[in-house]
C-alpha cells in the first residue's frame, strides 16, 4: 500500500519543501511553533529552520497581514496561519485593501506572493464566533486566488502551488479534514490552483461539494447507488477562480445539479455557481439547480441546536432523489455518534 | 552636526522643486484634466525632503495619501507622477493608481496609498525583508497625526520594536485629520511621541518646518538603524496650507482660522532657508525647474490615454 499520511502532516510536509526548496519562504502565524503546531500542520517547522523563519506573532493579525504583504513586495514569501477564520477578519482591510490589490494598482510594478491559511471550524461548541465559512467573501475580490482543499493529497500540492504562486492565496482548511489520512506522495508536487475536481463520475445528477461537504457529498452518492442513482461528485476545491469547464462539462452531461456549499446560502459561492450553470445551461437543465448550505442565522454553540446546522448526506441524497423526480425517501440511520465531531477521535476542545 | 552651504542648497533646491509642483497641479487642476483627488503637501515639503536627504537610493520609502513630496523628495521621476495623475499610460502605475498611488521601483519609492495607516504595516514588512536578507537597507514609512489613532499602527510600533526592524516612523503632525484638529481627536496632555515611548521605542522631535533639524535627526536615525538598534519615531509638527484635498486654501469655511494660517506661513520651510542662498542663483534656478515643470505637464498631456483593455490587465501576477 502507498503512503497516507493526514490533512494536517500533509500541510506541514507542503510548508518543510518550500522552506527547504526557497530562502525566501517564511511562516508565522499565532502558535506556529507551539507543542501544538496549529492542530499538527506545523509541528516541527521552527525546529528544522530556526527561529527566523518560522516564527510566533503578536496577535495583531492586521498588522501582520501588512508585514507579511511588505516582506512580499519586496522579495519574500510569507505563509500566514490563522487557527479560525474568524480571527483573520480583523486583517480583512490589509487582505482586501491592500494585498488584492497591490499588483493592479501600481500597473504591475510589483508582485505579492503571500499565502494566508485561515481554518474553518466546525463543531464541539465551536458558536458563532469560531466557525465561520467565509470563503463567498474572498472569492469576492479580485486579486485573491481562494482555495480549500478537501484531500491530504490536495492539501499538499495546492499549498505548494499556492506558495509559489505570485498572488494572494487564501487557503481555507475546514478542521474536520485534518485527521483524515489519503495516499500522499513523498516527492512535490503540485496541484492546479484553477481546477476543480471530479472525485467521482456519474450520469444522472451532478453533487458539487465544498470542502467537507464533497466528503457528505460522496456518502450521499453511496447511498445514492442504493436507489439505482448514479451521481457525479465534484469537489470544488477552487474558490476563486470557478472552474467553470468542469462544472459546465458535468452539468451538461448530468443535467440536474446539486450545489452544497459549507457557508451560508445567502449571497454564498453556491449562488455564484448556479448562476453561472443556468446563465450557460438554462436549455439543457432537467430540473433547477438546487442550493444547500447553511440556514440564515449563526452557528449555535449548544450540540442540541447545532446537530442540524450543516447539510449531510441522507439530506443531500433526499434532495438528490426529488431531483430525479423520486419520492425523497431515504432515512438517516441511527447514528452511535454525535453529529458534532466528525467521528470519534475527535474530542474537541477545538 | 554641520551642514555644509552645498547641502544647503541641495535642500533647499529639492524643497523648491515640490513646491513648484504642486502649486503648478494647483494652476492646472481647474482645467479638470486631472481627475483624481490631489492632496498636496505645500507648506510640508521640509519633512520629506530633511528625511528622504539621509537616505541612500537603495533605502526604501511608503507613504499615504499625500505623498507628491515623498515621492519627488526620494528621487520618484516627475514625468511618471504627473502623467499619472493625469491618468495616462505613461503614469507611473500605466493610470491605474492616480495621486493617490504613486510609486517608482528604482528610486526606491515603493508605495502609497490612501487608507491611513495602512502602509505602515507593510513598510514595516519591507523592514523584515531587509533584516532577514541582511541587505542594510532601512525603510521609512511617513504618516500623520490621525493615523497614530489606528490601531494598526501601534500594532505595527509593536512588531517593529519586537523584532528591532529597521524602520523609521516619520510622523508629519500637521494638526488637522481633513476638517478634524487634532484636539478632538486625541487629549492635550499626551504628545504624538510620548504615545509611541509606550511601545518602547526612540522617539525623537524635529521642528517639521526646518528642514537643517529634520535631515540632522533623520541622519542620526538612520546611524541607529543600521546599526540594529531597533526602529526610530520621529515627530515633525508641521502645517498644511492648502485644503485637504484639492487645489484651493480653505481657511474661510471655518475649520481653523485666517490667523493659524499666518502665524504658520511666516514658517515657511522654504523662506526660513532662502536667506542662505544667493539670489542669482534662486532666479537661475526656478527658472530651470519651471522649465523641468513645463516638460512634465506637456509630456502629461500629449501621452495616450491607456486603453480600455489595460482596465482588466494586471488583476493576477
Amino acid at each position: 500500500m502507498k503512503r497516507q499520511i493526514s490533512f494536517a502532516e500533509a500541510l506541514c510536509e507542503a510548508q518543510a519543501y518550500c522552506l527547504e526548496a526557497n530562502p525566501n519562504v517564511y511562516v508565522m502565524g499565532l502558535g506556529v511553533p507551539d507543542p501544538k503546531g496549529i492542530f499538527g500542520s506545523t509541528l516541527g517547522l521552527q525546529e528544522r529552520f530556526g527561529e527566523k523563519r518560522v516564527f510566533d506573532i503578536p496577535l495583531s493579525e492586521n498588522a501582520i497581514t501588512g508585514v507579511a504583504l511588505g516582506s512580499a513586495i519586496t522579495g519574500m514569501r510569507p505563509i500566514l496561519t490563522h487557527q479560525r477564520v474568524d480571527f483573520a477578519l480583523v486583517s480583512i482591510e490589509q487582505i482586501v485593501n491592500q494585498a488584492a490589490k497591490w499588483h493592479y494598482m501600481f500597473g504591475g510594478k510589483m508582485q505579492a506572493p503571500i499565502v494566508i491559511r485561515m481554518i474553518v471550524g466546525r463543531g464541539w461548541g465551536q458558536g458563532p464566533q469560531h466557525s465561520q465559512s467565509l470563503h463567498a467573501w474572498f472569492a469576492h475580490i479580485p486579486g485573491l486566488r481562494v482555495i480549500m482543499p478537501t484531500t491530504a493529497r490536495d492539501a499538499k500540492g495546492m499549498l505548494i502551488a499556492a506558495v509559489e504562486d505570485n498572488n494572494p492565496v487564501i487557503c481555507l482548511e475546514h478542521r474536520w479534514l485534518y485527521g483524515l489520512k489519503d495516499e500522499v506522495p513523498e516527492e512535490d508536487y503540485r496541484v492546479s490552483l484553477e481546477q476543480s475536481r471530479v472525485m467521482q463520475p456519474g450520469t444522472d445528477i451532478t453533487l458539487i461539494g465544498v470542502s467537507y461537504m464533497a466528503l457528505e457529498c460522496l456518502r450521499a452518492a453511496e447511498l445514492l447507488k442504493e436507489y439505482r442513482v448514479s451521481a457525479e461528485v465534484i469537489d470544488l476545491r477552487v474558490i476563486r477562480p470557478i472552474d467553470k469547464n468542469t462544472l459546465l462539462n458535468s452539468v451538461q452531461k448530468t443535467g440536474r445539479v446539486l450545489i452544497v456549499d459549507h457557508g451560508h446560502v445567502m449571497a454564498g459561492i453556491s449562488a455564484e455557481i448556479s448562476a453561472v450553470l443556468t446563465e450557460s445551461l438554462f436549455q439543457s437543465l432537467k430540473s433547477p439547480p438546487i442550493r444547500l448550505g447553511l440556514p440564515d442565522y449563526p452557528t449555535p454553540t449548544s450540540p442540541a441546536m447545532s446537530d442540524h446546522y450543516y447539510p449531510e448526506s441522507h439530506q443531500i441524497g433526499n434532495r438528490a432523489l426529488e431531483l430525479c423526480g423520486r419520492k425523497p425517501e431515504m432515512l438517516p440511520v441511527i447514528q452511535n455518534r454525535r453529529l458534532d465531531q466528525p467521528d470519534s477521535s475527535f474530542e474537541g476542545p477545538f | 552636526m554641520m551642514i555644509d552651504q552645498t547641502k544647503i542648497f541641495e535642500l533647499w533646491r529639492c524643497m523648491l522643486r515640490i513646491r513648484m509642483v504642486e502649486e503648478a497641479i494647483a494652476e492646472h487642476y481647474p482645467e479638470q484634466e486631472m481627475r483624481c483627488p490631489v492632496h498636496l503637501s505645500i507648506g510640508q515639503e521640509a519633512a520629506a525632503v530633511g528625511v528622504c536627504a539621509a537616505l541612500q537610493r537603495k533605502d526604501w520609502v511608503f507613504s499615504g495619501h499625500r505623498s507628491h513630496a515623498h515621492y519627488l523628495a526620494k528621487g520618484g521621476d516627475l514625468k511618471c507622477m504627473v502623467a499619472e495623475i493625469y491618468g495616462k499610460s505613461t503614469g507611473c502605475c500605466g493610470g491605474k493608481g492616480g495621486s493617490m498611488h504613486l510609486t517608482d521601483q528604482a528610486a526606491g519609492f515603493i508605495g502609497a496609498t490612501p487608507i491611513v495607516g495602512s502602509t505602515v504595516p507593510i513598510a514595516v514588512g519591507a523592514a523584515l525583508t531587509s533584516q532577514l536578507r541582511e541587505e542594510g537597507r532601512v525603510v521609512v514609512i511617513f504618516l500623520g497625526d490621525g493615523a497614530m489613532e489606528a490601531g494598526v499602527v501601534h500594532e505595527s510600533l509593536n512588531f517593529a520594536v519586537l523584532k528591532k526592524l529597521p524602520v523609521l516612523f516619520a510622523c508629519e503632525n500637521n494638526l488637522y485629520s481633513v476638517y478634524s484638529p487634532l484636539k478632538v481627536r486625541q487629549p492635550p496632555q499626551r504628545s504624538l511621541s510620548q504615545l509611541a515611548t509606550g511601545h518602547g521605542i526612540q522617539t525623537m522631535l524635529a521642528d517639521g518646518n526646518d528642514v537643517c533639524a529634520v535631515f540632522e535627526a533623520s541622519s542620526k536615525a538612520c546611524k541607529f538603524l543600521k546599526e540594529g538598534d531597533g526602529p526610530v519615531f520621529l515627530e515633525m509638527p508641521t502645517y498644511r496650507w492648502r485644503e485637504h484635498c484639492g487645489p484651493n486654501y480653505d481657511n474661510d469655511i471655518g475649520y481653523r482660522t485666517e490667523e493659524e494660517f499666518e502665524s504658520w506661513q511666516l514658517n515657511d520651510p522654504l523662506e526660513r532657508l532662502t536667506s542662505y542662498v544667493e539670489s542669482k542663483k534662486i532666479n537661475s534656478l526656478t527658472k530651470k525647474i519651471r522649465q523641468e515643470i513645463q516638460e512634465a505637464f506637456a509630456f502629461a498631456k500629449s501621452s495616450p490615454f491607456p486603453d480600455g483593455q489595460a482596465a482588466s490587465e494586471d488583476v493576477y501576477a
